[in-house]
């Protein structure tokens, strides 16, 4: 085996784990009062992952990557825009969150640290070439949320969506693990590409049950309907800084990994996990929609949105195809950006005492009291429901597209159709937020962290978007080349 | 001959300690008789060629689980008549899954004695070196070929423990000085700093 380009292809793992490891030990000697610079050196450390990973998906000549340790990791464009995208959030995240902290003490210097691990597991997760490499990556990633859920320990609610994110994530590992046994067992090997080799002819009983278990397993990981139960509840929960990371970045590396396992391991079986993604896909998009109607709680009814936008971005990988993943990834980036920028705007509302705002009713003219952020989240919600001039509706129109050109016009017509009851309820915070007399509770002021951070996403979800369309578009080509016929 | 002696005794000794741990009155005694049930087990691995097997039983099993149960069956307060209350209540529904279990345990006999199922095709299962222990095998593939998982696996598990310190440690109530010993000062502290020699005169006393 060779080690040192082993160690090169495994690159932005290993430099974020040797980080995360100095960074425990500033923080054991530094205690409480290091939180802020752990935190900026956190953030460079994700700065540097990133800037080992982009090679891999700027470089055509490197786009198809390499396999480290026998197979074990697959460094290629596809994990590498992935790992872009999770860095990205796992960035916006920390940015944001010492100043949401301040008002209480709660922030101390483990948080920035278990972000760091959160997104070493993710890139792992992303980069998996074999179903052990998969699960580890899975646990490390999902341990340091945990954890992350019930931060704020004062809060009993942030302990209840801990507790409750740890024993249904506990479950459905066993679930993902008993599927990997069975495919195990099955295949006679955890390595995709033999999988793949194995599964080649057909599929006995067994192996089929063994590939249901497995994306069970994981449609829990991306909270796709059925399995989706958990997520309201530790949206609402955990902190808002955790909740914006949760959002984006695990979702990223969940889907991402869907999407290569079922791609690559079972890719010689499209027909039988494809009617199973299809009916996440449609039953995540309907009770994402429905769901959020009745919700008086921000955070909740953003939980459902994302439940929603789960349900698109799984159109995308009903396809099967080469345009389908592109089209899933270009969906995720702009997902991320929309996602990171509602949970800041969230965190941003603040009443003069400095505590949170959550209601939903609390809104109300915000338009007047607090013009900038109103047109933010008025931008984001719109961006959400797909509203041509901002740059959400793109991701909608290329998955739609992908999906109509594999045959799939049913599923891409029943997802038009949810898409605009889901548009109900973004409407209807932009109208509590312009045309109803002001509440005047969001009176706080916010940091300049949060606006940037908040701008950033704005210019992104905001027509300038549309700059981009080329570029991603392009990049997102790349990555999905390297994913659909690397097996 | 030897080995048929050691089968038997360790599984009567399993199936005998199986039974007095549920049948134990108190469950310090229950964990105490699941404590030989796992020794015994780790015997009977030791008989199949599994030495590796039975010492992750005698270490993970009796070294971990075990006395963890002991502390959590110490450290809670149970009320075991209590526990016992509901029995006749909840007899009827123990009874409807003991049948269950027993219907799929005919089931299962009863599948197994027609003949075995094919589910599917395994092969390329790699065999196991005949002349290496099984501990040399596992160690020669754990630390070059899943070399990676291995330090990957040592990273979740600091992870977790960095969670456990952030979810339960407290710091101390804080005063000035209270309950920190600084070694160092004491040390240093001469005894001319601390001892003063006085000289009082008759019938007088001394101000400090």
């Amino acid at each position: 085996m060779d080690y040192a380009n082993s160690l090169y292809l495994t690159g932005p793992e290993v430099f974020l784990s040797v980080s995360g490891l100095i960074l425990t030990l500033l923080a054991a000697w530094g205690g409480r009062p290091s939180a802020r610079y752990t935190t900026i050196l956190a953030v460079a450390a994700l700065f540097g992952a990133g800037a080992l990973t982009a090679q891999f998906l700027i470089n055509d000549a490197y786009s198809l990557g390499g396999d480290a340790f026998g197979g074990l990791y697959r460094m290629d464009a596809f994990g590498s825009m992935a790992k872009l995208l999770i860095y990205a959030a796992a960035i916006g995240c920390l940015i944001v969150t010492p100043r949401f902290f301040d008002k209480g003490t709660e922030y101390r210097p483990e948080y920035p640290l278990l972000v760091v691990f959160a997104a070493v597991g993710m890139g792992m997760m992303v980069s998996a070439a074999d179903l052990m490499t998969l699960y580890i990556g899975l646990e490390m990633s999902s341990l340091a949320s945990y954890v992350l859920a019930s931060f704020a320990r004062s809060d009993g609610r942030s302990a209840e969506a801990g507790l409750k994110y740890f024993v249904l994530g506990a479950l459905a590992s066993g679930i993902l693990l008993y599927g990997i046994s069975l495919v195990y067992g099955f295949a006679g090997s955890t390595s995709y590409p033999a999988i793949r080799a194995a599964f080649d002819g057909g599929l006995g009983t067994g192996a089929m049950f063994g590939i249901v278990f497995v994306l069970a397993g994981l449609a829990f990981k991306i909270s796709a309907v059925p399995f989706h139960m958990w997520t309201p509840d530790v949206y609402e929960g955990a902190p808002t800084p955790v909740t914006t990371f949760f959002a984006t970045a695990p979702k990223v590396a969940a889907i991402a990994m869907t999407a290569r396992i079922s791609l690559d391991a079972f890719g010689n079986q499209v027909d039988v996990w494809r009617q199973i993604v299809i009916f996440a896909a449609l039953a995540s998009i309907l009770v994402g929609a429905l769901g959020a109607i009745g919700q008086s709680n921000v955070k909740r009814l953003l939980a459902y949105s994302s439940i929603n936008n789960v349900g698109f971005i799984l159109i995308g990988l009903a396809a099967g195809t080469a345009a389908g993943t592109s089209a899933m990834l270009v969906y995720l980036a702009i997902y991320v950006a929309m996602s990171l920028g509602s949970f800041v705007a969230v965190l941003m509302m603040r009443d003069a005492a400095g505590n949170q705002v959550e209601s939903i009713a609390d809104m109300a003219g915000l338009s007047r009291t607090n013009p900038m952020l109103a047109l933010c989240l008025a931008a984001m919600m719109l961006s959400l429901a797909g509203i041509p001039p901002l740059f959400g509706f793109w991701g909608k129109f290329v998955v739609f597209q992908a999906a109509v050109e594999a045959d799939l016009v049913v599923l891409a017509a029943i997802g038009i159709a949810a898409s605009v009851i889901g548009a109900f309820y973004y409407l209807k915070i932009v109208k509590i937020m312009y045309f109803d007399e002001p509440a005047e509770v969001v009176t706080g002021k916010s940091d300049l962290s949060h606006w940037a951070v908040l701008a950033i996403c704005a210019i992104v979800v905001s027509p300038l978007g549309y700059l981009a369309t080329k570029p991603l578009g392009v990049l997102a080509d790349r990555a999905a080349a390297a994913l659909v016929f690397a097996g | 001959m030897i080995q048929t002696l050691a089968f038997y005794l360790f599984a009567v000794l399993v199936i005998a300690s199986g039974t007095f741990t549920i049948l134990a009155r108190n469950p310090v005694h229950s964990v105490l008789w699941l404590i030989v049930a796992f020794f015994n087990g780790a015997g009977l691995m030791v008989l199949l060629g599994a030495e590796f097997i039975a010492m992750l039983l005698v270490i993970v099993y009796v070294g971990a689980v075990a006395v963890l149960f002991l502390f959590v069956v110490m450290m809670l307060n149970i009320d075991f008549a209590e526990l016992r209350a509901g029995f006749m209540k909840n007899f009827p529904i123990g009874i409807a899954i003991a049948l269950l279990l027993l219907a799929e345990l005919v089931l299962g006999i009863g599948a197994y004695r027609a003949g075995a199922m094919v589910l599917g095709t395994p092969d390329g299962t790699a065999a196991a070196a005949a002349d290496t222990s099984n501990i040399a095998s596992i160690g020669a593939v754990l630390y070059s070929k899943y070399l990676f998982l291995f330090e990957a696996a040592g990273l979740v598990l600091l992870v977790a423990m960095i969670g456990a310190i952030v979810l339960t440690h407290r710091e101390r109530a804080s005063g000035p000085h209270r309950g920190h010993q600084d070694i160092g000062k004491q040390v240093r502290r001469r005894p001319q700093d601390a001892t003063v020699n006085a000289r009082p005169d008759v019938g007088k006393g001394i101000s400090l």
